[in-house]
């Protein structure tokens, strides 16, 4: 079953091929939900009673640190499946999510310290959350310098696979930073679904930037896998059909 | 799975699994380090030397806040529920800084155990200050949450 599905389903012929009928649907999807987020969380969602109008950056902030972290973790699985069962699909995935993560991580970073200035009165404070996502991001810094200055595409995404593996530590750390240290970043408020810490009419546009900011890293990676795929594969026979018809 | 991939995999996993706990360790060690505040609680205990800048963390309590003439120099309580300490602070206070709100506080205590704030930073809690408060109480030994 494993073997059928590493040469079939697993095969980067056959997911060039599924990824370009998936990837109008998943644009459709994520222009749908960032359209909802966005207007919902921006303009209808009510100002917060103690920060006003300024909590929305929030609609922005949540989704990229979580997608950040997401993307690192999916990045952490294509580096056991790259280690252990060679998939080649696994290491494209891996190298090509690497750009998005960073980014992820990066608008996570601005977005909260701009709120941080005028809600707390500072940019930035090395409290253990602020601290852990900046260490994801220098890791993330780190796999993308690896992988562009090996050049032998075997060593280079076992090596790549290597730092996304170690680096996976890191994630616990971030999630529990708030929990197991004093820090100023206040707690997890997703988790809490259960008693809801944040309003029903905050929360759903929250929760749909969420899923936006997840169609948005498909529907990039996507499109970033078949380009790789098309320049790995450039000596095999499909690849010419593909390119020359 | 093969025995080769296995054995791959087992090594794999342990090396991650070393690296966690060499890592927990570390930060474990460092925890006090790591904190970014004391509690009130844990500055009285910890018998700070009056000259050494520390951050402390806490509640301001309710009706302590009183501003001099001018305006411009506060004075105030803060407090973890347990044990409560003076601040004098001169200088512009965050938006978010008012009764009842966590801050957090660079500054030291002078030869009259009131704490000098430097610099005063408001932590934004809305819903979830008061269960990281509960947990910075359950954190000190011998205290329950009131």
């Amino acid at each position: 079953m494993w073997d059928w599905l590493k040469q079939n389903g697993l095969s980067p012929k056959s997911f060039y091929r599924t990824s370009g009928l998936c990837l109008p649907w998943l644009t459709v999807l994520f222009l749908g939900c960032a359209g909802f987020g966005l207007i919902d969380g921006l303009y209808i969602a009510p100002a917060d009673y103690q920060q006003g109008d300024g909590f929305r950056i929030m609609y922005v902030h949540v989704p990229s640190a979580f997608a950040a972290m997401a993307v690192y973790f999916a990045m952490a699985i294509c580096a056991v499946l790259t280690l252990v069962w060679r998939v080649k699909l696994a290491a494209v995935c891996m190298s090509c999510s690497a750009p998005i993560g960073a980014s992820f991580t990066f608008l996570a970073l601005v977005t909260g310290s701009i709120w941080g200035k005028p809600m707390w009165g500072t940019w930035w404070i090395w409290d253990a959350r602020l601290t852990s996502v900046l260490i994801l991001f220098f890791l993330y810094m780190g796999f993308i310098a690896l992988q562009s200055i090996l050049a032998e595409q075997h060593y280079r995404d076992r090596a790549c696979a290597l730092i996304a593996l170690v680096g996976v530590i890191n994630l616990p750390i971030i999630h529990y930073s708030v929990i197991w240290w004093n820090t100023l970043h206040q707690g997890p408020s997703i988790s809490q679904l259960a008693k809801p810490a944040i309003a029903p009419s905050m929360l759903y546009p929250l929760l749909a930037m969420i899923a936006a900011f997840f169609l948005f890293y498909l529907s990039v990676l996507f499109m970033r896998m078949r380009n790789q795929i098309l320049l790995r594969e450039k000596h095999t026979h499909w690849v010419r059909e593909v390119v020359l018809s | 799975m093969n025995k080769h991939r296995q054995r791959k995999l087992i090594t794999m996993m342990s090396v991650v699994l070393m690296l966690s706990l060499a890592a927990g360790l570390i930060l474990y060690a460092l925890k006090q380090n790591i904190n970014l505040f004391y509690t009130p609680t844990q500055l009285i205990e910890a018998k700070v030397a009056p000259t050494q800048i520390c951050r402390v963390g806490g509640y301001v309590k309710k009706n302590s806040v009183q501003f001099d003439a001018s305006g411009q120099s506060v004075a105030f309580i803060v407090t973890d529920k347990q044990r409560d300490i003076l601040v004098r602070y001169h200088g512009v206070l965050p938006n978010l800084f008012r009764e009842g709100q966590g801050v957090v506080m660079t500054g030291q205590l002078n030869a009259e155990h009131v704490f000098i704030a430097s610099d005063i930073l408001a932590k934004h809690d809305e819903k979830y200050m008061p269960a990281s408060v509960a947990k910075a109480l359950q954190k000190i030994p011998g205290a329950s949450a009131s």
